[in-house]
C-alpha cells in the first residue's frame, strides 16, 4: 500500500468478503500453523502476532516455540531453523497441535525439518526466492522440492515472497538487507487474509513499536498489507478458511506465556501478602523472560536483582526473605544445581522463599532451548542431608500463574523454600487464560512477629512454622543459621537426640501441607484397568489423549499432579483401584519412580525424552496398546 | 545507615558494649585475634549509640563467621562465601537496616571472591569486616589465598606456590569507594576504623590482620612487636605527610610514581619532601595498596580510600520512586488484565 488509507476503507468489509476476490471460505474446527524459517527470520514474532490476533477473536489457541540455541544460527541450515507453531480451534483445546495442516516455509530447510510432521493433504506456504541451489544444498535437497514430486501430497503455495517484499519497499530507500527483514509480515499478511482475519492487531502492533521510527513502521505497514492483498487478488488460493470462537465460559481473556504467567502470580502473591517482591537471578534460558518481565514492573514495586551468578541469585533472595520480603528466584537446571546448597540454607533456616526451576534438556548444559521433565528426582532430593522442600508444577502455560502463586502462598505460610517446576515448554508456550481478579484469589497472611514476649526464632505455630521477624523490630534480635539448631531456642546444637527430633519436626512441617492443598481430581471412572498419570507439562497431551478416546468409548481415567511434594493425600487411593497405571513423562520414569517407593505399586513407564513434548497420538497409542492386552 | 535514625536517642538509657553481647558462649580458641575484633565492635558500635534492632550482621563459613552469634543484633550465620550476597539482598529489600558482613580471607576471596568483587562494584551500603589470618582456620591449617608464597601448611607441606591474593587492590579494582586496613592488637586504631567503616555510605572494606594462634601464629609479629613495629608500619593520615619509624625519623616520599623510604635525619630530607596523603586519591590508594609486595616497604594501615559513588540500593529505590512519579502506583488488576484482553 503506497497510500495512507486506513486498512477499513480499502475494500474490506470486516466479513472477509470484499469486491474483489470470492474465494469460498471454509469454516473448520480446529488448524494446526507453524512459521518456520531461519533463526534471523522473525518467525516466533510472526507466530506471536498471528496467534494473539486469533486469540483476541476468542479462538482457542495453544503455541509451541521452537529454536535453536544459537541466536543466529547458520543460515539456511538444518539446524538453524527456528519455528513457532500455533494449533487454533473452535473447541476448548489443550495442546499446540500434534499435526501441521500448513506450514509457512521461508526457506528449503524449514521444509526439511518439518515434512514428517505435516499431515496429509497439508499446505505449504513457501517463500520461493530461498529455494537457491546454496539453500537447497544446505537442507540436502539434491532438486528443489517445489518443482519435483518430493511434496506431491501436499498443496504448495509457492510464493517469491522476497522479491515481491523489495518491490513493495523499492521506492523507500532502505538497505536491502533491512527491506528484506520485512519479508515475515508479507508472509504473515497472506496467512491473515486466507484465515480471514483482517491484520489491525498487528497494524497498531507495527505502529507501536515502531513509533521512533516512521520509516520502520512504513515499511512493515506496506509489506503486512502487501501479503493481505497478495492473497486476495493473486487468486492462487483456492479457498479460504475461518474458525469459529470457542465456547469458552463468560469472562475476560488475555493471551499468556508461561514466564509472563510465572511473573504475573509473584506480583498477585505479593500484593495480595502485602509484601514487597524481590527477585534474584541470573540469566539462562529458558527462564530469562521472568527477570526481564519483573525488571519492568517498578511500577509495581517490584526489586530484580541480576546477580553475578546463580549462587548470587538465590543468596539475595533468601537476604530478601531474611528482611521480610517476599522473595524468588528463577533458573533452569544448570542454574538450580547451582542454588542446590543455598536451598538447603533456606530449608533449614526456614525462610520463605520461591524457587522456580523452568526446565529444559539436561544433563549439563544439554538443550538450553529444548523442553523436558528431568529435574524432577533433583527438585524431589538434589541436596545434602534431609533436606525437604515441597514441589509444585505447573500443567500449562496460564496455570504457571496459578502454581507460581501457590507456591508463594505455601511459602509463606510454611515459613519454607518451595520449588515450582515449569519448562520450556509451557514457559514460551501460551494460550488464553481467563484473567483472575485479585479479590478472586485465595488470601496470603502475614503476620510478622512484633511482640517480645514468648519469642524464640524456633517456636512453632500450628503449621509448625517459626515466627517470621522483620530485622528492625525492636526486642526480636535473634540470630538463625545454617548450623543445626535447639528446637525452639534456635541456638546452636550438636545434641544428638535434637538432630534427629529437628530432622523430623522439618519433615513432618512439609508432609502437613498436604491438608492444605487440593485432592487429586480423576478423569473417568474411579476404578477399572487403566489410569494415566501425568505431572507438569504433558497435561495438554495426556487429556487430549485420553478425552479423544474416551469420546470413541474407550475405559481410560486420568488424574494429573500439580503437588508433587506433597503429593494429594488421595493419590494412592485413587491409583490403588486401578490394574495399570501409565505414567508419560519428558523423562526416564522419574516421577514413576516416586510412585513406586510412596505406594509400592507398579507403574508402566512411558519416556520421551527428544526435548520436544508428546504427541497426543503417542500416548493414544500407548494407551491403546495397554488396554488390548 | 548513618542518619539518626538508627542512633538511640539522648532520653533513653547509654547502651554500652556488654548490651551488644549476645549470651552465647563465645567458642574461638583462647587468645585469638578474633576476640579483639569482637571487643572493638561491640564497643564501637555501643560508643556511636548505635539500634541494635537496626543492625545487621551477615557472615558465611569459617572462625571469623561465628561473629554473628555473639552480637546481641539481627543476624545471620549462612553458607560459605555467600555472606556478601545474602547482605545484598537484605539491603536492598530494607535499606533502613545497617547491614554488616564478618568474613574470611578464605570465605571472602576464595568461594567468595565473585560475590565480594560484585558487592564493591555495585557499592551496596554494606560494612565488610574482612578477617584476615592468612590461613583456613575452620579446617584445620590449609593454606588460604593470602598466604605467603612459600608457606608450608597441612595442604602444602612443601610450600605453597601460589601467590597471595591482595584483597585491598581487589577491591580497589572492584571500583570500592571505602578502604581500610587495621591489625587485632592495636585497639584504638581498630575502633576508629570501625567508626569509619560505619560512617561511610556505600560498600565498606575493612581488612583486619588477625592472628591465628593454633595454625598461623606470629603471622603479623612485624607489625606487633616492638623491635620491629616502628619501621614495618606505616600510619595513613589523610592531609598527612607520611611519616613512621622511631621518633618518626623516616617517611614515603614519590620518586615519579615509585614510592620509596627515606631517612628524615640524613640531612639530604625534610618532612616537606614527603608524601601527604589524600584519602580521597584512588591513584594514591592503588600505591599503597602494592605496598605489602615490597619488602622495604612498610605496611600500610588506616584508610586507604574514602570517596563517594551512588549506591546501588538507594538506586534501586529511586529508579521505583521515580517511575511511579511517572506512571502512578500500578494496578495489579490492571496488570492481570494486560493490554490486549477480550471479552467472551
Amino acid at each position: 500500500m503506497e497510500d495512507e488509507t486506513p486498512f477499513e476503507e480499502t475494500g474490506y468489509n470486516g466479513n472477509g468478503k470484499n469486491g474483489h476476490n470470492q474465494t469460498e471460505i471454509k469454516y473448520v474446527d480446529e488448524v494446526t500453523i507453524r512459521f518456520a524459517g531461519d533463526s534471523g527470520d522473525g518467525m516466533q514474532l510472526t507466530g506471536t502476532q498471528f496467534a494473539e490476533t486469533l486469540a483476541t477473536d476468542g479462538t482457542d489457541i495453544g503455541t509451541f516455540t521452537d529454536y535453536p540455541a544459537e541466536i543466529r544460527a547458520p543460515q539456511g541450515t538444518l539446524s538453524g531453523v527456528s519455528g513457532l507453531q500455533i494449533h487454533f480451534s473452535s473447541r476448548d483445546i489443550h495442546t499446540p497441535g500434534d499435526e501441521i495442516d500448513v506450514l509457512v516455509a521461508m526457506n528449503p530447510a524449514a521444509i526439511k525439518v518439518n515434512l514428517k510432521n505435516i499431515k496429509k493433504h497439508g499446505i505449504i506456504i513457501a517463500n520461493s526466492d530461498a529455494f537457491d541451489k546454496k539453500n537447497l544444498e544446505l537442507a540436502g535437497f539434491e532438486t528443489n522440492p517445489l518443482e519435483d514430486d518430493t511434496l506431491q501430497h501436499l498443496h504448495i503455495y509457492s510464493i517469491p515472497i522476497t522479491k515481491t517484499t523489495l518491490s513493495v519497499l523499492k521506492d523507500m530507500n532502505l538497505s536491502v538487507k533491512t527491506a528484506q527483514k520485512c519479508k515475515n509480515f508479507f508472509a504473515l499478511g497472506v496467512l491473515y487474509w486466507l484465515y480471514n482475519r483482517t491484520p489491525d492487531n498487528t497494524l497498531q502492533w507495527i505502529q507501536e513499536k515502531f513509533n521512533k521510527n516512521a520509516e520502520l513502521a512504513e515499511a512493515n505497514t506496506r509489506v503486512l498489507k502487501a501479503g493481505y492483498y497478495y492473497g486476495e487478488t493473486t487468486e492462487i488460493f483456492t479457498s479460504r478458511f475461518d474458525i469459529k470462537p470457542a465456547a469458552l465460559p463468560k469472562g475476560t481473556y488475555r493471551n499468556l506465556n508461561g514466564n509472563d504467567a510465572v511473573a504475573l502470580g509473584l506480583v498477585a502473591a505479593a500484593k495480595k501478602a502485602k509484601l514487597q517482591l524481590f527477585l534474584g537471578s541470573y540469566p539462562i534460558t529458558p527462564a530469562s523472560e521472568i527477570l526481564q518481565t519483573l525488571s519492568k514492573y517498578k511500577p509495581y514495586g517490584v526489586k530484580t536483582f541480576q546477580a553475578e551468578d546463580e549462587i548470587a541469585g538465590i543468596c539475595t533472595a533468601i537476604g530478601a526473605s531474611f528482611a521480610g520480603a517476599l522473595a524468588a528466584t528463577t533458573t533452569s537446571g544448570p542454574g538450580m544445581s547451582l542454588k542446590t546448597e543455598a536451598i538447603g540454607l533456606a530449608v533449614i533456616s526456614e525462610l520463605p522463599l520461591v524457587i522456580v526451576n523452568v526446565q529444559r534438556g539436561g544433563p549439563s548444559t544439554g538443550l538450553p532451548t529444548k523442553t523436558e521433565q528431568a529435574d524432577l528426582l533433583q527438585a524431589l532430593y538434589g541436596r545434602n542431608g534431609e533436606c525437604p522442600v515441597p514441589v509444585v508444577a505447573a500443567a500449562s502455560p496460564s496455570d504457571c500463574f496459578e502454581m507460581a502463586y501457590e507456591a508463594a502462598r505455601i511459602a509463606i505460610k510454611y515459613m519454607t523454600p518451595v520449588i515450582l517446576m515449569t519448562d520450556g515448554y509451557i514457559a514460551q508456550g501460551s494460550e488464553p487464560w481467563k484473567v483472575k481478579k485479585l479479590t478472586e484469589l485465595q488470601s496470603i497472611e502475614v503476620q510478622f512477629k512484633t511482640n517480645p514476649e514468648g519469642f524464640f526464632p524456633y517456636v512453632r505455630n500450628e503449621f509448625l512454622a517459626r515466627p517470621w521477624v522483620k530485622p528492625g523490630t525492636k526486642g526480636l534480635e535473634h540470630r538463625i543459621g545454617g548450623l543445626e539448631k535447639q528446637n525452639i531456642t534456635g541456638n546452636i546444637s550438636y545434641d544428638p537426640e535434637n538432630h534427629h527430633i529437628m530432622t523430623k519436626i522439618r519433615a513432618k512441617k512439609i508432609k502437613n501441607i498436604e491438608l492444605d492443598i487440593p485432592e487429586l481430581e480423576l478423569v473417568g471412572e474411579r476404578e477399572g484397568k487403566l489410569i494415566v498419570l501425568s505431572w507438569g507439562s504433558t497435561y495438554g497431551a495426556v487429556i487430549s489423549a485420553v478425552e479423544n478416546l474416551r469420546a470413541k468409548g474407550n475405559k481410560v481415567s486420568h488424574a494429573h499432579l500439580r503437588y508433587i511434594n506433597p503429593l494429594p493425600k488421595n493419590t494412592g487411593s485413587i491409583l490403588k483401584k486401578f490394574e495399570q497405571i501409565l505414567i508419560p513423562e519428558n523423562n526416564f520414569g522419574q516421577l514413576s519412580k516416586l510412585i513406586r517407593s510412596e505406594f509400592l505399586l507398579e507403574t508402566i513407564s512411558l519416556p520421551k525424552v527428544k526435548g520436544v513434548p508428546f504427541k497426543a497420538l503417542e500416548i493414544e497409542n500407548k494407551i491403546l496398546e495397554i488396554l488390548k492386552h | 545507615m548513618n542518619d539518626n535514625n538508627n542512633k538511640i536517642n539522648a532520653s533513653e538509657s547509654a547502651i554500652t558494649a556488654k548490651d551488644f553481647a549476645s549470651d552465647q558462649y563465645v567458642r574461638w580458641c583462647p587468645g585469638c585475634g578474633d576476640f579483639s575484633i569482637l571487643a572493638q565492635t561491640q564497643r564501637t558500635l555501643a560508643s556511636l549509640g548505635l539500634k541494635r534492632e537496626k543492625m545487621v550482621f551477615i557472615a558465611g563459613i569459617g572462625c571469623s563467621s561465628r561473629f554473628p552469634y555473639y552480637m546481641n543484633t539481627y543476624g545471620f550465620h549462612t553458607i560459605h562465601g555467600r555472606a556478601t550476597a545474602i547482605a545484598s539482598g537484605v539491603k536492598c529489600a530494607n535499606p533502613e537496616l545497617s547491614v554488616w558482613v564478618a568474613t574470611g580471607d578464605g570465605d571472602c576471596l576464595s568461594i567468595g571472591g565473585n560475590h565480594f568483587i560484585h558487592l564493591v562494584r555495585r557499592n551496596i551500603d554494606i560494612k565488610v569486616l574482612l578477617f584476615n589470618n592468612k590461613i583456613y582456620g575452620l579446617t584445620k591449617g590449609q593454606y588460604s589465598p593470602t598466604s605467603d608464597h612459600g608457606q608450608v601448611t597441612k595442604s602444602s607441606p612443601y610450600g605453597t606456590i601460589e601467590y597471595p591474593v591482595n584483597p585491598l587492590s581487589l577491591a580497589l579494582g572492584a571500583g570500592g569507594t571505602f578502604i581500610a586496613r587495621s591489625i587485632d592488637r592495636e585497639a584504638k586504631h581498630m575502633q576508629d576504623m570501625i567508626t569509619r567503616t560505619n560512617n561511610h555510605k556505600g560498600t565498606a572494606v575493612l581488612e583486619i590482620f588477625q592472628n591465628c594462634l593454633i595454625f598461623n601464629d606470629g603471622a603479623y609479629l612485624k607489625y606487633t612487636e616492638k623491635e620491629t613495629k616502628d619501621d614495618s608500619v606505616l600510619f595513613l593520615n589523610h592531609n598527612q605527610p607520611l611519616v613512621f619509624g622511631e621518633n618518626n625519623s623516616k617517611g614515603i616520599k614519590l620518586d615519579g610514581w615509585k614510592p620509596v623510604v627515606v631517612d628524615l635525619n640524613d640531612g639530604k630530607h625534610s618532612i616537606n619532601d614527603l608524601l601527604v596523603y589524600d584519602e580521597t586519591n584512588r591513584e594514591l590508594a592503588f600505591i599503597m595498596s602494592e605496598f605489602d609486595v615490597h619488602p622495604l616497604l612498610p605496611m600500610p594501615f588506616g584508610v586507604f580510600l574514602d570517596t563517594v559513588r551512588n549506591t546501588y540500593d538507594t538506586d534501586m529505590e529511586e529508579q521505583i520512586k521515580e517511575s511511579m512519579k511517572k506512571t502512578g502506583e500500578g494496578n495489579v488488576d490492571d496488570l492481570l488484565k494486560g493490554n490486549s484482553s477480550w471479552e467472551i
